[in-house]
């Protein structure tokens, strides 16, 4: 793996992540985060379909029709989603539960089509695999904070595990947060990272 | 770029579609069995969760055979069908209530767990299909399960009044249990679910019921 292979991959973890840069993939941030979870496991599931559909794009990308590319994309990610879908019922059925109607919408979520468009069709097979696996790690990395906070302070678990209350913290008066739980908090949360993110890193700033 | 024939895009198109139906058919058919034993090795285990007994998925059928003894469809011909299970467990007897309603985003499930006076509840169990993870999801959870243990469906004169799901419920209250923050439209469906599909058994327990008061004896 060379250095530009590298920031294939570290460059969505960072400066050109999927949601708090190209903010790409907002709705299902927001849908999913409530706990730790589900977005661990959603982060996982489009960290597989993103990493694969670009690599399977790349190889097919000469024969493809430039005229109907975009559908053919997307069917190629619809089987590989149902594909996903259908071996999670038969070999994780309580984690296919847990995702529910999720899994369906990796379908319609932003960062798959946009990596397949804006990499997979100009680039070598290898290179477009590693590209998907940073942007669905990037998009991961933002899932699993913001899931880690809204389950936190939300309902003072983590994991499902009631941590607040092993350490006493109600007896003392403390109260969760239900608004965190709600997906506008979400929103807030993560302009609050995109705002910490742009304050540290010049480069992203636009010019007045 | 490369320029392509409409007969290209036409049978590459064609092409495309026929291996990606293939593929996804035999995958299909493949894990269907799979599929399907794990929705129906998961309706047992919930039947037994219901009533208090935790079972692996795997050999849960043995179990269920254990404890559940019949299975009644109380449906007139025509209607839709009205399941009711027949249990015993420490030597006590109970019904389980199946119950289908709309929740948020989809439809949601609840197994009610009665006590031998078919007024009591024992257990609760719910799912669900697409309730958002976190918010109306949570009516899967212990924590709302639990509020339902000891609350009764029946009224004074044994009406069927099933117990609501509210806001800022009256935990003393035999009707009430506490909502999901967050979840309230979930909860709503419910509350609904319950009073709907619990209503439909009244003919049956307002009967069953005064069959086992004939039984007790003159003196009582």
């Amino acid at each position: 793996m060379n250095s530009n292979q590298k920031k294939l991959i570290t460059n969505p973890l960072g400066k050109n992540n999927p949601i708090t840069v190209q903010v790409l993939g907002i709705c299902s941030c927001l849908a999913v985060t409530a706990q730790l979870k589900p977005a661990v496991v959603m982060a996982l599931s489009v960290t597989v379909v993103v990493a694969l559909s670009n690599l399977i794009i790349s190889l097919m990308r000469k024969s493809i029709p430039p005229r109907i590319r975009i559908i053919v994309q997307l069917v190629v990610v619809s089987a590989l989603v149902i594909l996903v879908n259908q071996v999670l019922m038969a070999f994780v059925y309580d984690v296919s539960k847990q995702l529910s109607v999720y899994v369906g919408l990796i379908i319609t979520n932003c960062i798959v089509m946009g990596r397949l468009e804006a990499f997979a069709m100009t680039n070598r097979p290898w290179d477009s695999f590693l590209d998907g696996l940073g942007n669905g790690l990037g998009y991961g990395i933002i899932l699993v904070i913001l899931g880690f906070v809204r389950e936190l302070f939300g309902r003072g678990t983590l994991w499902g595990y009631p941590l607040f209350e092993k350490l006493g913290l109600y007896n003392i008066g403390y109260e969760n947060n239900g608004f965190i739980i709600m997906a506008p908090m979400a929103l807030i949360l993560v302009g609050i990272i995109i705002w910490i993110q742009r304050s540290h890193n010049k480069e992203l700033q636009e010019n007045k | 770029m490369k320029n392509f024939s409409n007969r290209y895009m036409l049978l590459y198109s064609l092409g495309l579609a026929a291996v990606v139906a293939l593929l996804l058919t035999l995958v299909a058919t493949g894990l269907k069995s799979r599929q399907q034993a794990n929705v129906r090795n998961e309706k047992m285990q919930q039947l037994l969760a219901t009533i208090g007994v935790k079972c692996e998925r795997d050999g849960v059928e043995p179990v269920y055979r254990q404890y559940f003894k019949q299975e009644l469809n109380l449906a007139r011909d025509g209607n839709k069908p009205l399941t009711i299970y027949l249990y015993e467990k420490d030597g006590q007897n109970g019904y389980v209530i199946p119950t289908t309603g709309n929740g948020l985003w989809g439809k949601v499930y609840a197994n009610v767990a009665l006590a031998d006076d078919l007024n009591t509840i024992t257990g609760i169990t719910f799912s669900h299909d697409s309730e958002t993870p976190g918010l109306g999801a949570e009516i899967t959870s212990d924590a709302f399960c639990k509020q339902f243990v000891g609350k009764k469906i029946l009224d004074d004169q044994g009406t069927v009044v099933s117990v609501a799901v509210l806001k800022h419920a009256d935990p003393s209250d035999p009707h009430q249990v506490d909502a999901i923050s967050g979840g309230t439209m979930t909860s709503n469906g419910v509350s609904a679910m319950l009073i709907d599909q619990l209503s439909r058994y009244q003919d049956y327990i307002t009967s069953q019921r005064k069959e086992a008061h004939n039984d007790m004896p003159e003196s009582f």
